[in-house]
């Protein structure tokens, strides 16, 4: 094939001005329209080793879908795509693509890379506007499957278990199904519909969604395991790290989740159009340095009466776990970062926060991870004054699950530990895959967990009926 | 959707709801509550479960009217339904046989006391139970308690019925008259709790109290519940609501639960001007 030419510059992605998109919760990027994105597919080399397939986590057939695109045939893109991954519309939207298939482009050496993410998520659209294929259902298996949480994990999960004829039955403890998609990550960024429409799909297909309903304590495991023939447990890592320093329970202070809970799944921003309430000041900070800490911060600047919203991070900002994109969108939002900025207590009056105290910091030796380890500087303790503070500082797997089932064991963060080849924790015939194994990662690489353990529980069933 | 079986007004400004929920019925235990959402945009509201029937499938909710998701609910009737109901949520009261055991209840914490009551006479325990009204209007469940306990002591702030006083005031009757007490449970408002904890500390007798801080999800995802036992930091949803009440840290509870205050008036005015069909509204 002769070289083609490389264009340096990606054809951008529409996004609504930053000014307007403040003013409420609706998407920011407006995605690429079949003309842009087939102008975009033409600045694919269609590399033969390609490179960005080795660095998605899930090898999504990358060249060959961005051909597709660039041949018009946006529903065979979209389909392509789901050989690997059946969220596409999610994915091309919150994939850390820089660190994954966009930064192992070739075209990035010298430009930039291959808008793979806005490629994907636009064939994800484009099919979803057109109407979902069914994919064909095998003879019934008569194996039923229970899955505990209906996250990325429990979703991929649930699709190759139903493309084998097996039954599936999905367990969620909240009253919406989705996860962190629906909870945490906020509309701007990931329409609740998307996520909707992918789960009415699920449905369609012949999953059973059981909402409000919380494995351990409505059932335990070893009741699932009576009615079922396998479990998958995919329930994500939904417990809070919390500063523990002064003033933590003073009125004011938030947890990430329960902030983004409160508005992005109850919707406390119409309040009191609906019931649940949220209390935010004028001045509001942030601490953390991870997508949740931007998800917070760019929800925070679009609630009526914030007037600035800080983002308080310990280290600086080319160490920040978040994606870049979401710093770039904060910033344009007007979120002052405070980094080399460490909080050591919350400060209050007549129990409500009044203010951060932090200690500046300044970068030391390189610790364990590679990382230059923040040191305070002495004597630059200063007051941030703020009357609401919202902690993003992590969170790990929820001990709820699998409470009094001694056959599972757990790690040091209480991630729940299994096989790496099968991903079977030590009771048999339970699975378990996404954060709730790892702690905290990637929507996509749930996702692969998801698929990794549908394939075992399918082998663990055929080998396991009479 | 949970639908509602039986109702009926217990007192100014309390309902009995008797709710069908056939998974939950089979799996609580005393002390344990649910998580209710009246309607689509409710918000999501904390339970007691203050009686079960795991035969008929049904869990009984004793709710004090305090604000629009309690008035709300409050508009529903039998035959209607609840959006959602989830649980049992909470660690389950922890039971032994101690000897004689003293419940002490005011307003909405008959809820978690009656259940807990069942629990404390399964282990063969003497009981005792204290419960306090501000007056006579307001006593309800007296029968339902006398079933259970072998003696029930009702008090009234105003002394229109029972033992004029406070319930502190009759517990503190017990102790000095000898009685021996071996363990006092405590829940309602949290200035009762305070109060029950206070007077039984210098005694050195054990006593737990039912939290009731404001919560979210109910299943250790939000720290909203977050609330300080022996300086630490706890979620009450999975690591109580029953904690050693000489522990708990109550006026840290108190503003925590005033954190929402204004949002809650505005919330209630709302529905108030909207639902004027509502025999309550
Ligand atoms: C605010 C925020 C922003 C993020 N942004 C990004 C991003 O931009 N890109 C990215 O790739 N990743 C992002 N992540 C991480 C990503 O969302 C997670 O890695 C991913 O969702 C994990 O998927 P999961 O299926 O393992 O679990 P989850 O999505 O957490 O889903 C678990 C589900 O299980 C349910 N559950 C829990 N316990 C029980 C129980 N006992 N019984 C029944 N159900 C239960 C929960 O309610 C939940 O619905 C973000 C995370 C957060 C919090
Ligand atoms: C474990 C537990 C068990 C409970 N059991 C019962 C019970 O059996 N019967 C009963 O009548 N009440 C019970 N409560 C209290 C009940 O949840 C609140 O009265 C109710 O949420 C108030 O909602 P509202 O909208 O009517 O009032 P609002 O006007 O919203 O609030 C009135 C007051 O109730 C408290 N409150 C508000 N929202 C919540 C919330 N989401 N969670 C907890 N407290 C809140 C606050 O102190 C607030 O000032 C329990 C609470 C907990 C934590
Ligand atoms: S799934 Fe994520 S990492 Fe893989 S190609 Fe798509 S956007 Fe890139
Ligand atoms: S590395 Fe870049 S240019 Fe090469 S195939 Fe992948 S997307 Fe196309
Ligand atoms: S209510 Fe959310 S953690 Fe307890």
């Amino acid at each position: 094939m002769a070289r083609k030419e490389i264009i340096k510059k990606k054809v951008p992605v529409p996004e609504r001005d930053p000014k307007e998109r403040v003013k409420d919760f609706r998407e920011v990027k407006l995605g690429y329209t079949p003309q842009l994105a087939m102008e975009e597919a033409k600045r694919c080399l269609q590399c033969a080793h390609s490179p960005c397939v080795e660095a998605c986590p899930v090898r999504v057939p990358i060249p060959q879908f961005i051909k597709l695109i660039e041949e018009g045939k946006f529903v065979e893109a979209a389909r392509k795509i789901k050989e690997e991954n059946i969220l596409p519309s999610v994915c091309g939207r919150v994939c850390p693509q820089e660190i994954q298939c966009e930064g192992a482009c070739v075209v990035g050496k010298v430009g930039d890379p291959v808008a793979i993410g806005a490629l994907e998520a636009f064939a994800g659209d484009h099919e979803a506007s057109v109407g979902y294929e069914k994919f064909p259902i095998p003879e019934k298996s008569g194996k039923r499957v229970a899955i505990v949480g209906s996250g990325p994990a429990s979703i991929a999960c649930a699709a190759d278990l139903l493309k084998w004829g097996h039954d599936v039955t999905i367990f969620e403890a909240l009253h919406e199904p989705g996860g962190v998609l629906v909870y945490g990550i906020p509309e701007f960024r990931l329409p609740n519909e998307i996520v909707k429409r992918e789960l009415r799909f699920l449905e369609e297909m012949g999953a059973k969604i059981v909402l409000n309903f919380v494995v351990g304590k409505t059932k335990t495991i070893y009741e699932l395991l009576e009615e079922f023939d396998a479990v998958f447990i995919g329930s994500g890592a939904g417990l809070p790290y919390m500063l523990n320093i002064e003033g933590l329970n003073l009125n004011g202070v938030y947890s990430a989740n329960e902030f983004l809970t409160r508005i992005i799944f109850m919707g406390a921003n119409w309040f009191p159009e609906v019931d649940t309430p949220v209390y935010v000041g004028k001045r509001v900070a942030v601490i953390g340095g991870g997508n949740t800490a931007m998800d917070v911060a760019r929800t925070a600047v679009r609630l009526e009466g914030v007037e600035e919203v800080y983002v308080v991070y310990r280290r600086s900002e080319s160490e920040m776990p978040a994606r870049v994109e979401e710093v770039h969108h904060a910033k344009e939002e007007g979120v002052i970062f405070k980094t080399l900025t460490n909080p050591v207590r919350f400060v209050g009056e007549n129990g409500w926060v009044t203010g951060v105290e932090c200690v500046k910091m300044e970068l030391g030796e390189p610790d364990e991870s590679g990382r230059r380890r923040p040191v305070p500087i002495p004597g630059s303790e200063f007051i941030l004054e703020v009357d609401t503070v919202v902690m993003a500082i992590g969170q790990g797997p929820n001990p709820v699950v699998v409470e009094g089932v001694k056959e599972i064991r757990r790690g040091k963060k209480g991630e729940i530990l299994v096989d790496p080849e099968t991903l079977m924790t030590d009771l048999p015939g339970v699975f378990a895959g996404g954060d709730v194994i790892r702690g905290g990662s990637t929507v996509i690489v749930a996702m692969g967990d998801g698929r990794k353990a549908a394939k075992s529980i399918h082998e663990y069933l055929m080998s396991t009926s009479k | 959707m949970y639908r509602i079986v039986g109702k009926k007004e217990l007192a100014e400004n309390v309902d009995e709801f008797v709710i069908e929920a056939p998974e939950i019925a089979r799996k609580a235990k005393p002390g344990q509550f649910v998580i209710v959402r009246v309607t689509a945009r409710g918000e999501r509201i904390p339970l007691t479960i203050a009686d079960k029937d795991p035969e008929q499938g049904t869990i009984t909710l004793m709710v004090q009217r305090v604000g629009k998701s309690t008035y709300h609910m409050s508009c529903f009737e039998e035959g209607n339904a609840l959006k959602d109901v989830v649980g049992p949520l909470g660690k389950p009261t922890h039971l032994e046989k101690w000897g004689h055991v003293v419940a002490v209840g005011g307003g909405l914490g008959l809820a978690p006391i009656h259940h807990i009551c069942q629990g404390v006479k399964e282990y063969g325990n003497e009981l005792t139970v204290i419960m306090g009204f501000r007056s006579r209007e307001l006593v309800f469940w007296e029968e339902k308690m006398e079933i259970l306990a072998d003696r029930v002591i009702v008090t009234t702030n105003d002394g229109s019925y029972g033992m004029k006083g406070l319930v502190t005031d009759a517990l503190l009757n017990l102790i000095e008259s000898g009685t021996k007490i071996d363990m006092v449970i405590c829940a309602g408002p949290v200035p009762m709790m305070k109060a029950v904890a206070d007077l039984t500390r210098p005694y050195g007798i054990p006593t737990v109290a039912s939290l009731n801080p404001i919560m979210v999800d109910g299943t250790g995802m939000c720290g909203a519940c977050r609330v300080t036992v022996g300086g630490e930091v706890k979620f009450a949803c999975v690591d109580g609501p029953e904690f050693d009440a000489h522990q708990v840290d109550f006026d840290e509870l108190m503003n925590r639960l005033r954190m929402f205050k204004e949002l809650e008036k505005k919330a209630m005015e709302e529905f108030q001007r909207k639902h004027c069909g509502c025999r309550r509204g």
